[in-house]
């Protein structure tokens, strides 16, 4: 069973859900953390014996000697990566998309590809939690191959959890973390733009035919907008957490509320109950 | 024009609260709202009247002539994005085709074409010699950097005198943030005392950094954490990067949103701290401006 956590907004508790469920697994537990633009959960899970793997990426080089001058790479590249530049195609790295299609169409033979490293995958464990994280280099424009990479090595054991902490939005990086889930979770803040993004996460998940549930996070006695959308909208609410200093306090300081306090780990255990119910069964 | 981006590395920290608190503060003339794929500052900053509007193409996707296709499996195996579905016909996965390409040159037959496909929507808000350009991406598509290439685009276009612009960012470090960082002056971070939010402060300044773009830090909900407090403003001044204010956790500013108000627009003590904000922010802009005029 592969349960994503995604939200739109940034900042809601995705973190904070995905962490602490994994936390409370009562099987082995694997926690993938597919925001690799900004990976937080291994700050909470500090992991050991952590192995460390480089993803690279394909880039063309141009070789001068067997260059003909015939532009044709420069014209087939969609993406403006090869531009022709005093005699000799140049390649922009930070925009090529690796598609291999310039390597393709040289009739020359003027062109090859060199690995380019764009970040790493690290695995490591933190009790029953094996923990997956993916970290894309600053500088670097897509974090993709590093999310393929991180869903793809891990195929979906029987009786095996698996937690997809998903970057914030609801763009490419978020439709790759969630291709492979069998249930969606989204959690949700009580704020106009909470709602405003649940929305676009909601209709995400509904394009994608997965089935889904919301959780509400930084509930007040107050009003809550995102609750009423979910009504609304016939969203199933699986769980409410209360806004609380000491879980803010835990969760700042980067501790697993649910390993550090009886309370939470009651908390989250029922959470995943529920989820678990909700998505269809057993582990 | 100045233009001063709003970026934060994590999301939720107060980049869209504070952008609006400083598009009012300032009285910009032009503002615009980058975070393509979740975007919220229309829902505080937006003007009454509808904004003109419209589709955003963004790479074409591949498309297959079933007549035509002789089920080589050429474009499958040399599709890197893995869009080529072998069912009962070859198709596209639309959602995984980057428009590349690829397919269309290895096809023996000429069964499949590049079509152009509508990746999202532009809008621009005119009101009162103010410009607001924004723009929301289609369900499901990709691009999102090009996009946001094209807000700001919209906005230079439709802005041409003004002094300053004031841009909401996305969350992360990734495409839509590296093309937000173009032609920027000053990036100011929203941080939040935490231990993800010092990691992802520390990753944001790095690429901010690699573009050679001056950055400022501002602390928000400051007070609900100390010790991270100290933690940022310790690397901050290791690094360099002024901090041009703290804003205090402030129950008030999530009702003003709420009221569709940005948090200057009442009386509270996240507005008042937001003002001293925009003053050294609009200190450091000028700063700049008088440096390069110096150097001139």
């Amino acid at each position: 069973m592969r349960v994503a956590v995604l939200s739109g907004k940034g900042g809601t508790g995705k973190t904070l859900v995905a962490v602490n469920l994994a936390a409370v697994a009562p099987t082995p537990a694997l926690y993938i953390d597919c925001d690799v633009e900004e990976p937080n959960g291994h700050l909470f899970f500090k992991p050991e014996n952590v192995r460390k793997t480089e993803i690279g990426i394909k880039i063309p080089v141009v070789h001068g000697d067997k260059c003909t001058g015939c532009r044709q790479c420069v014209d087939f590249c969609q993406f403006n990566a090869l531009a022709y530049i005093k005699d000799h195609p140049l390649v922009f790295e930070e925009i090529c998309h690796s598609c291999g299609g310039c390597v393709l169409i040289c009739p020359g033979s003027a062109l090859t590809e060199k690995e380019k490293v764009i970040g790493e995958v690290q695995m490591g464990r933190s009790g029953r939690v094996t923990v997956k994280t993916g970290i894309l280099n600053p500088g670097e424009a897509s974090g993709i191959p590093i999310i393929k990479q991180l869903l793809t090595a891990c195929p979906a054991e029987a009786g095996h959890l698996t937690f997809i902490d998903c970057p914030p939005g609801s763009a490419c990086p978020v439709m790759e973390s969630i291709k492979e889930a069998d249930y969606c979770l989204l959690v949700a803040e009580p704020t106009l733009f909470g709602v405003h993004n649940l929305k676009m996460v909601y209709e995400l998940v509904k394009l994608f035919n997965k089935p889904f549930g919301a959780i509400l996070n930084k509930c007040l006695d107050k009003a809550n907008p995102a609750e009423e959308f979910c009504i609304d909208q016939g969203i199933p609410i699986l769980d409410r957490i209360p806004f609380d200093q000491e879980l803010g306090r835990l969760n700042g300081d980067g501790l697993i509320a649910a390993r550090e306090s009886e309370h939470y780990q009651e908390f989250f255990a029922a959470l995943l109950a529920t989820v678990l119910k909700e998505a269809g069964g057993a582990p | 024009m100045k233009q001063l981006l709003i970026l934060s590395g994590k999301g939720g920290t107060g980049k869209t609260t504070v952008a609006s608190a400083l598009i009012k503060l300032s009285n910009a003339k032009a503002y615009a709202d980058c975070d393509v794929d979740a975007p919220n500052l229309h829902l505080i900053m937006a003007a009454k009247t509808d904004p003109e509007r419209r589709d955003y193409y963004g790479l074409p996707k591949a498309k297959i002539d079933p007549k035509r296709c002789t089920a080589c499996d050429r474009c499958r195996e040399s599709c890197r994005f893995e869009a080529i579905i072998k069912d009962q016909d070859y198709k596209v996965d639309a959602f995984a085709c980057e428009g590349c390409g690829v397919c269309v040159a290895v096809c023996p037959v000429n069964a499949v074409t590049l079509n152009p496909a509508v990746a999202g929507e532009l809008m621009l808000h005119t009101d009162k010699n103010r410009v607001f350009s924004t723009a929301q991406l289609k369900m499901g598509s990709g691009n999102s950097g090009l996009l946001v290439s094209e807000v700001k685009k919209q906005l230079k276009t439709a802005a041409v005198q003004t002094e300053l612009a004031i841009i909401d960012g996305s969350p992360g470090i990734g495409c839509p943030v590296i093309a937000s960082l173009s032609g920027v002056d000053l990036v100011l971070i929203i941080a939040e005392p935490s231990v993800s939010g010092l990691s992802d402060l520390e990753r944001i300044i790095k690429t901010a950094g690699t573009f050679q773009i001056k950055t400022a830090v501002c602390i928000n909900k400051y007070d609900t954490n100390r010790r991270k407090t100290a933690q940022i403003e310790d690397y901050c001044r290791e690094n360099e990067i002024p901090v041009v204010g703290h804003i205090p956790f402030d129950p008030l500013a999530v009702e003003a949103i709420n009221n569709g108000k940005t948090i200057v627009d009442l009386e509270c003590p996240a507005g008042e701290a937001t003002r001293r904000v925009f003053a050294r922010t609009l200190d450091l802009l000028l700063m700049d401006s008088q440096n390069s005029a110096d150097a001139d």
